[in-house]
């Protein structure tokens, strides 16, 4: 539990951290990089080779390619939507995930499963 | 065209504390939803969601309310310059991905005899340089 409450902490900083200077930063094009910022990556596996060891990490990190292309495509995919169709953001970007759910998940079970 | 990465301080006014504390909270919850999915169906599934866009949805409502509000304040109440801003945002946010997509791969083949400090600390470069290379060349492009 202590170590839960620990990643919450330290996930939730890194995030915050990272957002906060995406606000700061113009113009938004060069802050939108802070939007994929390895935030979530950097606190979880920074514990979790301590806890668990590289090799671990390390397979951690391989999935975490097939993630990040997955994020690639989400991304484009909501950039085209908001400007093309005029749709709110907070529509796009949470109706978007699937794609990166069924491209993500997808790619695990036919590849690395 | 010359463009300049600057610091806009103005933005702590726009910012309120408590948009910072939904991110910090999202942000906590992914971070430990990664470690359980990784403990409960292995490191090769929990590692997709280090790169799962959790904050991204609340980054980019933000933008576009930020800027939505910003031309209200200027006395333009219809406009798409929020949901512009938005979608830039989320171009940008596509560049650093493939920034991404260079940090996961720095740290599935540093050696593992590297301390831990110095596999993060490349891996962050790795990110930083490919996401800001791709943002220059399309921006000079």
């Amino acid at each position: 539990m202590l170590q839960l409450l620990f990643r919450f902490a330290v996930g939730g900083t890194m995030v915050t951290l990272f957002a906060f200077l995406a606000d700061l930063l113009k113009p938004k094009s060069f802050a939108g990089l802070f939007g994929a910022a390895p935030s979530v990556a950097l606190a979880t596996l920074g514990l979790t080779i301590y806890t668990d060891g590289k090799s671990y990490a390390a397979l951690e990190a391989r999935s975490m390619i097939v993630g990040a292309f997955g994020f690639f495509l989400y991304a484009c995919g909501c950039s085209y939507v908001m400007m093309r169709f005029k749709v709110p953001a907070i529509a796009v970007t949470t109706s978007m995930l699937s794609i990166w759910l069924t491209f993500s998940v997808g790619v695990w079970l036919l590849f690395l499963r | 065209m010359q463009v300049r990465v600057s610091l806009d301080f103005s933005a702590f006014g726009r910012t309120r504390w408590y948009e910072y504390v939904v991110r910090f909270l999202f942000g906590g919850a992914i971070t430990v939803m990664a470690g359980l999915l990784a403990k409960h169906f292995g490191p090769a599934f929990g590692g997709l969601f280090l790169a799962f866009p959790a904050i991204f949805p609340a980054s980019a409502t933000l933008v576009e309310k930020h800027e939505r509000e910003k031309k209200q304040r200027a006395g333009i109440f219809h406009t798409d310059r929020g949901l512009q801003a938005a979608a830039v945002d989320a171009a940008g946010a596509a560049m650093g991905s493939a920034g991404l997509v260079i940090f996961a791969f720095t740290i599935w083949k540093l050696p593992p005899t590297w301390h831990a400090p110095a596999v993060l600390l490349c891996a962050t470069a790795g990110w930083l340089l490919t996401s800001f290379a791709l943002w220059r060349i399309r921006k000079d492009h």
